[in-house]
């Protein structure tokens, strides 16, 4: 690794230190633009018990004060506070609880849609033109057409309440089949494509007719020339399939009855829980970023001709 | 032979004024007449098969969308088993398709011939047909004015930053990359529910108003977060094109800087522009529907594909067709839209063609 890559990598870090400030910033500020603050909904609150809760939340004190104090407990204690419409329990408790399980969904479906996106492209890659190739095409370009949250109900609707193969439910182990297939649907149906353009583009460059005149048996060229080098776009998609995972897992989860983050999440919208949204919101935004941030210092690392402007 | 031998020599060759032999003449003919950039396009994206296709079923569903709730019998708001002055006909609620309720089976009785509810009725007895025709022109129009917005925005902040150069540009290009690196589902999911508070009382009585808070925070949000891919895009092409050498070779040879723009860097801008502006329509349609599936897209009574789909999810049991049909809908269009905007990137920036 060179000066540049390292001056590339520690602008990346502070870019997505930025990044990560710039999101608890306008969280901050955008929940606390809510006419008549969070307490707005609560019925019949005498006046005496509404300066009450402002007091214990600390909504009394001046804007600057109130946001120094959020992003000191932030970032020293990984604190968001206390969530409202779930008495005495801390908006981080929520999110541990919830992160169990979404991130045991999240990897198995990354996992999934890694493996079997890879095989695919590679299979469509090699069998270029053939029915095979063209069979495979379609299906993917029909997966990347559909919200995940269609493809959610519909799966559900066929599996579950038609078929009854698994439980709607996703609170056993059986019921996490179906979620963790839906949302490994799409980032497969990319990868597939992602490789199976890049295998092509690899295919046909030098280095590969040179080992094909040299005689280097085709298995050993696919795998040991072709499919290294096909696999460094496949990197750049971490972020964005992790950013897809996170997102997807909100209506997923909410479609599946999974009691992960997500639904954690669309409750606390519904339910206009501000501690617990501006939680969320930051903790998936840090997992995001960060996501992001090592795909690209991986994309780096691995492919030293890219051009680090 | 003599020209050979003293190059020098101002003695005319007299083989070259020997008259044209007629293959010589047809080699001059002109096969076909010059053609110009964008009729060289379209004949590319016409040959293409597949995207032509995608752009015929657009441009009918888009058609349909706007001509059939002029002629169809019923609206999409309209509630068959109320009347102003009787209870409430419960029996025009959940009709399955091409039934019809009470009131309705009378006429027919009666021989008066009645229009069939084609995808039959929804919960609060609204005809589902024009709804799922309705929500398919809000989606439609949704994903193309949220496109508009991000292309004018993305032009005029990418044009700046690329004709200006220096510290404005690094100043812009630093906001866009920090934007650019946000989670936009996440900020579009925390802005639309602020704004939904936010905007309900501030656009009340307003032409605004009708459209619902909803779809105004949907394009505000697009207006605030999607415009920086479409900036550094159009940065880095006015960059690019700035210095390549067919601008050089027109400026040598006395080019003035309008015609540049007109005839080199514009023709050469736009098909990418347009290219991204067409696949930027399924993303916001897919936004939009994402959204209403939360329950933060467009204002009820008001149908979208995303809402009709997440309102068909209570019943899917018993009605799974409610689902299916606006989940065909949206499929369709996102796909056709996309296979099109890739058709149109074949044809129009054949550089990138794979």
């Amino acid at each position: 690794m060179n000066t540049k890559t390292l001056l590339y990598i520690l602008k990346r870090i502070l870019l997505a230190l930025l990044t990560v400030w710039v999101v608890i910033t306008v969280t901050f500020f955008v929940m606390r633009a809510v006419p008549g603050g969070p307490f707005l909904s609560e019925k019949a609150v005498s006046e005496a018990a509404q300066k009450a809760l402002e007091v214990k939340y600390g909504l009394d004190k001046p804007l600057m004060e109130q946001y120094i104090t959020y992003l000191k407990d932030i970032v020293t204690k990984f604190d968001f506070g206390p969530s409202i419409k779930l008495r005495g329990r801390m908006v981080i408790d929520v999110i541990a609880d919830g992160m169990k399980t979404s991130i045991k969904l999240g990897l198995i479906a990354a996992f999934a849609a890694l493996g079997c996106g890879i095989v695919l492209g590679c299979v469509a890659a090699l069998t270029r033109n053939s029915v095979l190739d063209k069979i495979i095409m379609v299906i993917t370009t029909a997966f990347v057409s559909m919200p995940s949250f269609i493809m959610g109900t519909l799966l559900l609707l066929i599996f579950s309440v038609k078929l009854g193969l698994v439980p709607a439910n996703g609170e056993t182990v059986k019921g996490l089949v179906m979620p963790i297939i839906t949302l490994a649907l799409y980032p497969m149906a990319y990868i597939t494509r992602l490789t199976r353009s890049s295998m092509l583009d690899v295919l046909g460059q030098d280095y590969i007719r040179t080992a094909k005149a040299k005689g280097v048996a085709p298995v050993k060229i696919i795998f040991g020339h072709a499919l290294k080098n096909s696999l460094i776009p496949v990197i750049t998609y971490f972020g964005p399939m992790l950013a897809y995972i996170v997102t997807g897992s909100l209506v997923v989860e909410q479609i599946f009855a999974v009691p992960g983050i997500g639904r954690a999440f669309v409750s606390s919208i519904t339910g206009r829980d501000y501690p617990l949204i501006m939680g969320t919101t930051i903790v998936l935004a840090i997992l995001i970023v960060v996501m992001n941030l090592v795909s690209d210092i991986l994309y780096t690392v691995v492919d030293p001709r890219i051009n680090l402007e | 032979m003599d020209m050979k031998k003293n190059p020098f020599s101002l003695h005319v060759n007299v083989d070259d004024f020997i008259p044209a032999t007629d293959a010589e003449k047809e080699y001059m003919v002109q096969m076909r007449p010059s053609t110009t950039f964008f009729k060289d396009g379209m004949k590319r994206l016409v040959k293409n098969r597949i995207a032509f296709a995608s752009l015929i079923i657009i441009i009918l569903i888009t058609l349909a969308s706007i001509v059939i709730p002029f002629f169809w019998p019923y609206k999409y708001d309209a509630m068959l088993g109320i009347r102003p002055g009787k209870p409430v006909d419960k029996s025009y609620n959940n009709l399955a398709p091409f039934e019809y309720g009470k009131t309705e089976l009378k006429k027919i009785e009666n021989g008066e011939k009645v229009f069939p509810h084609v995808f039959g009725t929804d919960s609060s007895g609204r005809d589902y047909f024009i709804r799922v025709v309705y929500g398919t022109r809000i989606s439609l129009a949704v994903g193309f004015f949220a496109s508009i917005i991000v292309l004018i925005i993305g032009m005029t902040v990418g044009s700046i930053a690329g004709y200006c150069g220096g510290k404005v540009d690094l100043i812009i290009m630093r906001i866009v990359d920090i934007i650019y690196s946000l989670p936009d589902m996440l900020m579009v999911i925390l802005l639309a529910t602020v704004m939904k508070q936010v905007l309900g009382p501030a656009i009340d009585g307003t032409v605004l108003a009708k459209l619902g808070s909803n779809i105004i925070s949907l394009f505000l949000v697009f207006a605030l977060l999607y415009w920086v891919s479409m900036s550094r895009l159009i940065r880095g092409q006015i960059l690019s094109l700035r210095e390549q050498e067919y601008v050089l070779a027109a400026r040598a040879t006395g080019a003035k800087g309008s015609w540049i723009i007109r005839k080199h860097l514009l023709p050469n801008c736009i098909s990418v522009v347009i290219i991204s502006t067409a696949l930027q329509i399924p993303s916001a349609i897919f936004t939009e529907s994402y959204l209403s599936f939360l329950g933060l897209g467009v204002n009820a009574p008001m149908p979208s594909l995303g809402s009709l789909a997440s309102d068909a999810l209570n019943g899917v049991s018993t009605y799974p067709y409610r689902l299916v049909i606006p989940a065909i809908a949206i499929s369709l269009i996102v796909l056709s839209l996309n296979l099109f905007g890739d058709g149109l990137r074949d044809a129009f920036d054949p550089k990138l063609k794979r």
